[in-house]
């Protein structure tokens, strides 16, 4: 099974939403939001904590359901698609790795295996190589440091080779040196397998280390989209 | 020394009745001695309790008399009350009422029938009531557990769960850990009830059937039919309502339902 959909696929938005709204209990939590995601880039989602962020993007991965608007994934209506086919496309990394009891190949079989597909153990010993954790298969995940985990949990979402990879926060809760060194895993696994990104994060600096383009959103509406340095100047415009 | 005083078995009964209300107040009464003011409680308690018990005894009264779906009437009350009350209890659960009323009637009503066509329990009015109820009781307890349990792990692992949706999981995979954790925990009290019987209790029923003339090896062996048809009914009960509630808490495009708050982020 081949993954990366975008090479395969050619260029153009490989997913986009369209006028996507999340309303809950009166309160909108992303409203009316439009943009598309090229094939291959990595695009950062800032703003300040309950600007919407992790709303957007957990309606991207049909986490919570749209009360106005829709995706599409390689130009199709997300609804459309089966949701367990649409999140195995569509992989995404919780802000806390959230790991299964067991052992670190035990969470990185798990995606493939809902689908009925056993990975080898030399596939999950290549997975973890390219996360950085070679070596770490057997090792149980209660013996793992908070950076560690958070590989696993990245490695466990690439064994499902997924077309897009939604990143939620996925430093805010690690020191200064795991963090860097997940950013760098991201900016690693993105160039490697051409994998299309969106990651949310309140730091606008490390949007700039990492993507190629970021989308600013306040107040659940987004305020603004475009390469990192023009957003970067323009919100220090603001500010 | 009061069978020689009340000879007519009514007046016995009354009279048996109030020689233990009184034994209950006089016990409330030395408590007041040490400060512990229960005495108007306890005699209400006990009031109610005379009046709600003689008022079932009077229906039964009634029910002998009747036809026997006059039973299937009373029993499907007692599942529609059961199920209301499980599902105050459970609330926040998607469905709760249907599927207590659901897994109480296929539990309960399922043992009961097997029992019933196995010539265990008498096809009567008079042992299909109270027998039911048993059953029905049982697994009321029991069902409210499993959903209370099951509500309870799926919000404490609500990350993990969407976490397994997310890498293309079923919504049924996803919280099978939790399923298995509410329908054990929901068992606990119905197996250290067989544990323990004969050992840490002797049931009501095989002490009435004792008092009332029956061996003790023929009451004691009724009484672990009854105990074990109970297990039976709860363990049933339970397996239907975890099975309902684990489809009920996603939505249908498989997203966590149970936990319902707005998010912000």
């Amino acid at each position: 099974m081949t993954g990366n959909g975008a090479g395969a696929r050619g260029a153009g938005p490989i997913l986009r939403a369209e006028r996507l709204c999340r309303e809950v209990a009166g309160r909108r939590l992303v409203d009316d939001v439009s943009f598309p995601v090229d094939a291959g880039e990595v695009l950062a989602v800032v703003g300040p904590s309950g600007a919407g962020k992790s709303s957007l993007l957990r309606l991207l991965d049909r986490l919570d359901e749209p009360t106005g608007g829709t995706v599409y994934l390689h130009g199709v209506d997300y609804r459309a698609l089966p949701p367990r086919e649409l999140r195995r496309r569509v992989g995404m990394v919780m802000q806390s790795a959230a790991l299964f009891p067991g052992t670190v190949a035990g969470n990185v079989r798990f995606g493939p295996r809902q689908r009925g597909v056993e990975l080898p153990d030399d596939q999950v010993a290549g997975i973890l190589r390219q996360v950085g954790l070679p070596g770490f298969s057997a090792r149980p995940v209660e013996q793992l440091s908070g950076g560690e985990a958070q590989r696993v949990s990245i490695a466990r979402a690439l064994a499902n080779e997924p077309d897009v990879l939604l990143l939620d926060e996925p430093t805010s809760a690690l020191d200064e040196g795991s963090k860097l060194g997940i950013e760098q895993l991201v900016t690693a696994v993105a160039r490697e397998r051409s994998l299309t990104c969106v990651i949310v994060t309140h730091d606008m600096a490390q949007a700039a280390r990492i993507a190629s383009r970021a989308l600013v959103m306040e107040a659940a509406r987004m305020r603004r989209m475009g390469p990192v340095p023009e957003v970067l100047r323009a919100e220090a415009a603001v500010s | 020394m009061l069978r020689r005083l009340f000879p007519d078995p009514l007046a016995l009964g009354l009279a048996q009745a109030s020689l233990v209300a009184l034994l209950a107040l006089g016990v409330a009464i030395v408590a007041r001695r040490r400060r512990i003011r229960a005495t108007w409680g306890v005699a209400v308690a006990l009031a109610r309790g005379l009046v709600q018990i003689c008022a079932v005894g009077s229906v039964l009264l009634l029910m002998l008399r009747g036809p026997r779906w006059l039973a299937v009437v009373a029993l499907v009350g007692m599942v529609g009350a059961a199920a209301v009350t499980t599902a105050r209890r459970a609330r926040g659960v998607p469905g709760a009422l249907r599927i207590s009323a659901q897994a109480i009637s296929s539990g309960a009503g399922g043992i009961l029938a097997v029992m019933v066509a196995a010539g265990v329990v008498d096809a009567t009015v008079t042992s299909l009531v109270p027998v039911g109820s048993m059953l029905i009781a049982s697994a009321m307890n029991a069902v409210g557990l499993a959903l209370d349990r099951f509500r309870s792990e799926v919000a404490a692992h609500a990350r993990h769960v969407e976490t397994a949706l997310a890498l293309g999981a079923s919504p049924e995979a996803a919280v099978e850990p939790y399923v298995r954790a509410a329908f054990q925990a929901s068992l606990i009290p119905a197996i250290d009830n067989l544990k323990s019987l004969g050992i840490v209790w002797i049931p009501g029923l095989m002490t009435g059937m004792v008092l009332t003339g029956t061996p003790p090896i023929q009451a004691a062996i009724y009484q672990f039919v009854v105990i074990a048809m109970i297990f039976s009914s709860s363990a049933l009960t339970c397996l239907v309502a975890t099975s309902l509630v684990r489809v009920n808490a996603f939505s249908r495009a498989e997203q966590l339902v149970l936990r319902g708050e707005a998010r912000a982020g």
